[in-house]
């Protein structure tokens, strides 16, 4: 089943075409890679799907509703949540409170403080943030931040999870903790779309992967589909 | 020791509070009117900066529209005059800043940073100016007489204000919606892409805070008898509540109201000894307390309480 239907989105920044006429679908429980150049739209994509910007033209089905134009706040509250490219914690709170705001306004219905908390500490757990739960977001370590981010995305409680650049900045260790912390969440019945510049996750987690090029989709494919492909070698993995 | 155990009790707190609560209602009775009228007038500053706190606080978002909403509520007085109870003005003294704060939100709460404190103060210039030209065309005088109240009315209408705007601060602080209100001010970005409804939330408590601001309007005018455009709408009440947070201490409840008693306190006194250079002295302490207390007054407090007692022993008991 199709989790989610992009056809024909385009966004306009003045004369520049960032996205363009980008068609794709995602299946519902995988792990969809989204890969392109610096500028290929990739991040304007996400930003498209989960509202931060109305796109010029194009349709968002998400489970068949088009959510186009809607506001960040309502797509979240449907079932799709995100993290950021440039880590956005709440860097005064702590751990806790980071993820319990998830988890209040996440969801439409208005739900108990203790069943929240609940939620909560199984999330933090889930992450391996539990021993550290009342240190300040803002001192954090940046793996640590970014998992604090995952963490608030998942107590919004998403069917459909975009994750930008995840790994990017981290070191070999934690990319392979992150690798395996992405496969966890499949697990858990989420769908994922990843953006990612490290080609070695994405090669080994995404079962398919969209390349995006000047805003256009140039190729789509299995991961060795997209690794011999000729138009991606040139443009993007370099001869 | 014995201190601590008797302040860790649960009782401590509200105990206290209603003791305080219990001696300001006898006031009027024990003490010189020249008190009441004082702390009528402490009273309006503290009641004026913790509205405004109550959004511009958590948010980040300075408003200075401050006094657009207490000139409404001191016109509200004037145009309703004798014709109603008093108290029934103070509401509607406060409900018409409450829709005014409302319908400016909707419009400008989407401007972030120096553009939305711009608007704010370009607010109080434009309802200014709209003010004299509707009293200049269309009533033909300027300027209104307000029905006077008596000294210890106005003290138990400004105490029942205050006492529930620190109500008000106090729950929303402690729940999730004062969560989502400092989540705004920390990252908006991240916010909106939590699930939080940051647009209605920002109107909402600007015009909550409005609603205390005009109330506070309604009440003072028939203090002052006589006002008109350039009296009601005077700028100087757009700045200070945000002087006189900062002077206490933002991020914590007591910081504002601290901060606006110790300072009108402060403004009252040096007024009556020293009328020509009150001013410079004041000046002096508000470039004093931003050049070496960046945390106000009570950070001056925290400061002074770890010299003597030690960071050790720290009130954890929260």
């Amino acid at each position: 089943m199709q989790i989610l239907q992009v056809e024909g989105l385009t966004k306009n920044f003045g004369g520049l075409a960032a996205v363009s006429e980008v068609d794709f679908q995602v299946e519902e429980g995988e792990i969809l890679g989204l890969i392109g150049p610096n500028g290929a739209g990739k991040t304007t994509t996400f930003n498209l799907i989960a509202g931060t910007y109305e796109p010029n033209s194009g349709k968002i089905l998400f489970n068949g509703e088009n959510l186009a134009g809607k506001k960040p706040n309502v797509v979240c509250q449907k079932g799709i949540a995100r993290t950021f490219q440039n880590v956005k914690v709440f860097p005064e709170m702590d751990v806790f409170q980071n993820v319990l705001l998830g988890a209040f306004f996440g969801t439409p219905e208005k739900k108990s403080r203790s069943r929240a908390k609940s939620e909560v500490e199984e999330i933090l757990d889930f992450i391996g943030l539990s021993d550290r739960t009342d240190m300040i977001a803002g001192s954090m370590t940046l793996v640590n931040q970014k998992r604090v981010e995952v963490a608030r995305a998942l107590a919004t409680k998403p069917k459909l999870l975009l994750l930008d650049e995840l790994m990017a900045g981290l070191n070999p260790t934690e990319v392979g903790e992150s690798m395996e912390l992405v496969q966890k969440i499949q697990k858990k019945g989420i769908t994922v779309i990843m953006i990612e510049h490290v080609m070695k996750a994405i090669m080994t987690i995404c079962k398919r992967i969209i390349v995006l090029h000047h805003g256009q989709k140039i190729a789509e494919g299995t991961p060795e589909e997209i690794s011999t492909s000729k138009t991606v070698i040139e443009v993007y993995l370099g001869e | 020791m014995n201190l601590k155990t008797i302040k860790d009790n649960r009782y401590f707190y509200p105990a206290l509070y209603i003791l305080i609560l219990v001696l300001f209602i006898a006031m009027p009775y024990i003490t010189a009117p020249y008190t009441i009228i004082l702390l009528s007038s402490i009273f309006m500053y503290v009641a004026l900066t913790l509205s405004w706190t109550l959004f511009s606080g958590p948010t980040g978002y300075t408003s200075l529209a401050t006094a657009a909403f207490f000139g409404l509520g001191l016109y509200m007085a004037g145009i309703l005059g004798d014709s109603v109870p008093l108290i029934v003005a103070v509401i509607c003294g406060g409900l018409i800043s409450f829709v005014l704060a409302f319908i400016i939100g909707a419009i400008t709460l989407r401007l972030r940073g120096i553009y939305f404190t711009i608007f704010t103060f370009g607010l109080v210039e434009l309802i200014k100016h709209l003010m004299l030209w509707w009293e200049i065309n269309i009533v033909g005088v300027r300027g209104r007489f307000v029905p006077r109240a008596d000294n210890a009315t106005v003290f138990y209408i400004l105490l029942a204000i205050l006492v529930a705007l620190l109500l008000t601060t106090y729950f929303l602080k402690s729940s999730r919606y004062g969560m989502a209100l400092s989540s705004i001010g920390s990252n908006e970005e991240a916010a909106i892409h939590i699930g939080i409804n940051v647009v209605n939330l920002k109107i909402i408590t600007f015009a909550s805070s409005a609603f205390f601001i005009g109330m506070t309007g309604t009440i003072m005018a028939t203090r002052w008898s006589y006002i008109d455009p350039y009296i009601a709408f005077d700028t100087f009440y757009s700045f200070l509540p945000p002087l006189m947070a900062i002077f206490g201490g933002l991020g914590n409840l007591f910081g504002p109201l601290l901060g606006a008693a110790v300072f009108s306190y402060l403004q009252e006194t040096l007024i009556t000894r020293f009328p020509y250079s009150y001013m410079l002295i004041f000046g002096l302490i508000m470039v004093i307390t931003i050049l070496y207390l960046p945390n106000g007054l009570i950070g001056l407090y925290q400061i002074i309480r770890q010299r003597f007692i030690g960071g050790k022993h720290a009130d954890t008991s929260s």
